[in-house]
């Protein structure tokens, strides 16, 4: 099966194959990314913009802000999880406290808003 | 490329979702296919039906759409019965026990926690009464809003209410419109107090004078979301009340035919508006989508607006005793962050028989007005218990608390909104003295930025964030000044960011404190925000932990209910069947 990808609600949540799983009112850690001046941006998700697959990868872009120097924005892509097996669909999500490195340019398949 | 919602859309949508919700509920939950329920979810909110976030699966928000805030005689009752019996999760809410309603922003009506096992005979009982709960989400006509004393109050000029009700009937349930880019909110009023809020939707009516003749003044793509507030702007066209439903009907065509179904984020009217600009909007509107020359506008009576002005007179909101044209009072009662327990709903309906003609109606602040109560009666209805929680004469602490759903329910909140505001208030009510002059000082707190409690038409603007504090991640709010209507209506100036929630009311009493010595004479405080920049303004508003004490500091969103005894989203009985037993989870 095709790993069906996409943001509802606003920019809510991220569905994987109908399940939720990914949700705003995350802190990420960014780091080597221009987000903001800060050295690691502590980044409050707020919306996803885009959301796309790039095999094994789910990727997003993330409207949100740094709270620690205020700089809001949107986020280049991110890997916010996996689909391993897509005949399973399982998706195995990222620990979003952890330090994540924003992409610029992505081979995303199907990029979609 | 149409968005995937779009897509939904175009093989299901509209009147036609309904037999397919009744199909599903009579199976129940498991029905659903698991790789539709995406699709069905977003359809279901064309029928009021809103799935309730994370945590909560299988279980429901339901919105039932009242026009003009208009709830009729033998209404009431029903809607606190089915409250009782249906809104009832696996938890309580401890400042609110466990079956409420919630009035809204837009004079509608939120019941939380209902299954879709249960829908088929809620929607019997609401549609025997004439209620229901059509088109209260998804993207189409919302309900509409007014002066929600429409008919009955001194101050009108056009009765808007039968306007508003044709309205109501034209476009409910009418395949034509069922299909729309996104929201289209629509607000008419035709009182000179501004009590519409016309200048926050789609599409506004506000009353106005032309060759003598009353009617309405147009004008489109106001809004709150996404910090990208709009002004609703004027399009030079006055209507006279029996064609208003063809300039709507032209509007709501025209946002059809050139709304964005590519980009859900720019689909409302207001970035059209900010793209066309009025004089385009007016003249497509007139090429296309009306048969009759336009009238230019007539002369509006912006000038009297009083409602959330910020003056500290005339009528800034709908609370207290006030006579009505018939001789007869309205009494708008206070209702604290919009939540009223539903045996106090019942309770409410039973006095509202007995003191007036049955009728109340839902403010656009999220309260409650009886009408129709003779002189006589006051002071018998005003003496009843139930009004010492639901006070015509509140604290101002009280009486200006919105909170929008929040952590408890909703899936795009950031923080914790309805009890936090509650504990704000009667901290603040214990804690602050106002200005004598100063009876009417509105706080709204919304927990995203989609601003469902409209913060940015607040004095003081709460907006949900998050900082850390100790090191440790934290709820938190921005907090905006100076935001309100009126003929100049204007936006809050967001002054100091991420404040530690716990150290918000110390925030609001020394701002107050500071906004007392160094206002010059009579200044209200909307003018005192108006007239200094944002760094003195910053410099006003200083944080601080006071003995409030916040219980919702830690990130409420993470948990599967707020205030369960043991909140971990692991522990989450969801999803349920219908008789609320956990069903085995798919992840
Ligand atoms: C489950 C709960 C809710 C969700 C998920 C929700 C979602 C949203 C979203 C996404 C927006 C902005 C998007 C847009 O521009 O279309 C919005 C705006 C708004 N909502 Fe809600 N909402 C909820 C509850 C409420 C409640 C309780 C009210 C009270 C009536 C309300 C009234 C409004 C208003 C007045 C606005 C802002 C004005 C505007 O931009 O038109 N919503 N809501
Ligand atoms: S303002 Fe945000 S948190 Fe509050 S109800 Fe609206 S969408 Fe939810
Ligand atoms: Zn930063």
């Amino acid at each position: 099966m095709t790993t069906d990808v996409h943001q509802l609600d606003d920019g809510a949540w991220i569905s994987v194959n109908d399940s939720r799983e990914v949700n705003v009112s995350d802190l990420w850690l960014l780091a080597r990314s221009d987000f903001c001046g800060c050295e690691t941006t502590d980044f409050l998700a707020e919306g996803f913009v885009e959301v796309g697959v790039d095999y094994p990868d789910i990727q997003a872009r993330i409207a949100g802000q740094c709270i620690a120097c205020g700089e809001s924005g949107v986020t280049d892509w991110l890997t916010v999880g996996r689909v391993v097996d897509p005949d399973s669909g399982e998706f195995y999500g990222v620990v979003h406290e952890s330090v994540h490195f924003p992409e610029k340019r992505t081979r995303l398949a199907n990029a979609k808003k | 490329m149409p968005s995937k919602v779009e897509k939904w859309k175009d093989e299901v949508y509209g009147n036609e979702i309904r037999e397919h919700l009744m199909e599903f509920a009579e199976q129940g939950w498991d029905a659903i296919p698991e790789d539709e329920h995406d699709a069905w979810f977003e359809r279901f909110k064309w029928w009021g039906l809103y799935h309730q976030r994370s945590g909560q699966e299988s279980y429901f928000m339901m919105r039932i759409g009242t026009p003009n805030g208009v709830i009729k005689p033998g209404q009431l009752e029903v809607i606190g019965e089915v409250a009782k019996e249906y809104a009832s999760g696996p938890a309580d809410n401890p400042e609110f026990g466990d079956a409420y309603c919630d009035w809204t922003t837009r004079q509608s009506i939120q019941l939380h926690w209902i299954k879709l096992e249960d829908i088929p005979e809620i929607f019997e009982k609401l549609e025997a009464v004439g209620l229901g709960t059509q088109q209260a989400c998804g993207d189409s006509w919302r309900n509409i809003v007014g002066c929600p004393v429409a008919g009955k109050d001194k101050h009108e000029h056009v009765d808007a209410w039968p306007v508003a009700e044709d309205l109501h009937e034209t476009f409910k349930g009418n395949d034509d419109y069922s299909n729309l880019p996104r929201k289209w909110k629509v607000a008419i009023a035709g009182c000179d107090e501004g009590c519409g809020q016309g200048d926050i939707n789609d599409l506004a009516f506000e009353p106005a004078e032309k060759d003598g003749e009353l009617g309405f003044n147009v004008r489109i793509g106001g809004g709150l979301s996404r910090k990208e507030p709009r002004l609703a702007r004027d399009i030079d066209v006055w209507v006279p009340p029996e064609q208003a439903a063809d300039v709507a009907h032209g509007m709501s065509t025209l946002f059809r035919e050139h709304g964005d179904r590519e980009d859900r984020f720019n689909a409302r009217i207001k970035f059209l508006m900010d793209e066309w600009g009025p004089e385009k909007m007016r003249s497509v509107l007139q090429e296309e989508y009306v048969d009759f020359e336009l009238e230019t506008a007539g002369e509006d009576m912006r000038d009297q607006y009083s409602y959330n002005t910020g003056s500290q007179d005339g009528h800034n909101d709908h609370v207290g005793i006030h006579e009505q044209k018939d001789g007869n009072y309205y009494v708008g009662l206070n209702v604290l962050v919009g939540r009223m327990g539903a045996d106090d709903v019942i309770e409410l309906a039973e006095l509202a028989d007995e003191y007036g003609s049955g009728e109340v109606r839902l403010t656009q602040r999220q309260n409650i007005i009886v009408t129709d109560v003779p002189e006589e009666n006051l002071d018998a209805f005003t003496s009843e218990p139930l009004l010492e929680d639901y006070s015509p004469e509140p604290s101002p602490f009280m009486r200006g608390s919105i909170a929008c759903t929040g952590t408890e329910y909703c899936s795009l909140s950031i923080v914790e909104t309805k009890n936090r505001q509650v504990r704000y208030a009667r901290w603040l009510k214990d804690n602050v003295e106002l200005p004598e002059d100063h009876k009417d000082f509105h706080i709204h707190l919304s927990g995203c930025t989609a601003s469902c409690a409209q913060p940015q038409i607040a004095d003081v603007s709460l907006r949900g964030m998050k900082t850390r504090k100790d090191g440790e991640p934290v709820e938190a709010l921005d907090i905006g000044l100076g935001g309100g209507l009126g003929d100049d209506p204007r936006f809050a100036d967001w002054v100091e960011m991420r404040v530690p929630a716990d150290e918000v009311p110390g925030a609001i009493k020394n701002l107050v404190n500071n906004f007392e010595d160094a206002r010059e004479g009579g200044e209200t405080f909307r003018d005192f925000v108006e007239d200094r920049d944002e760094e003195t303004l910053a410099e006003m508003v200083e944080p601080e932990e006071t003995d409030y004490h916040d219980p919702y500091m830690h990130n409420t969103k993470m948990t599967w209910y707020p205030y369960a005894e043991d909140d971990d989203m692991q522990s989450s009985p969801a999803p349920t069947d219908g008789s609320g037993e956990p069903l085995p989870s798919d992840d």
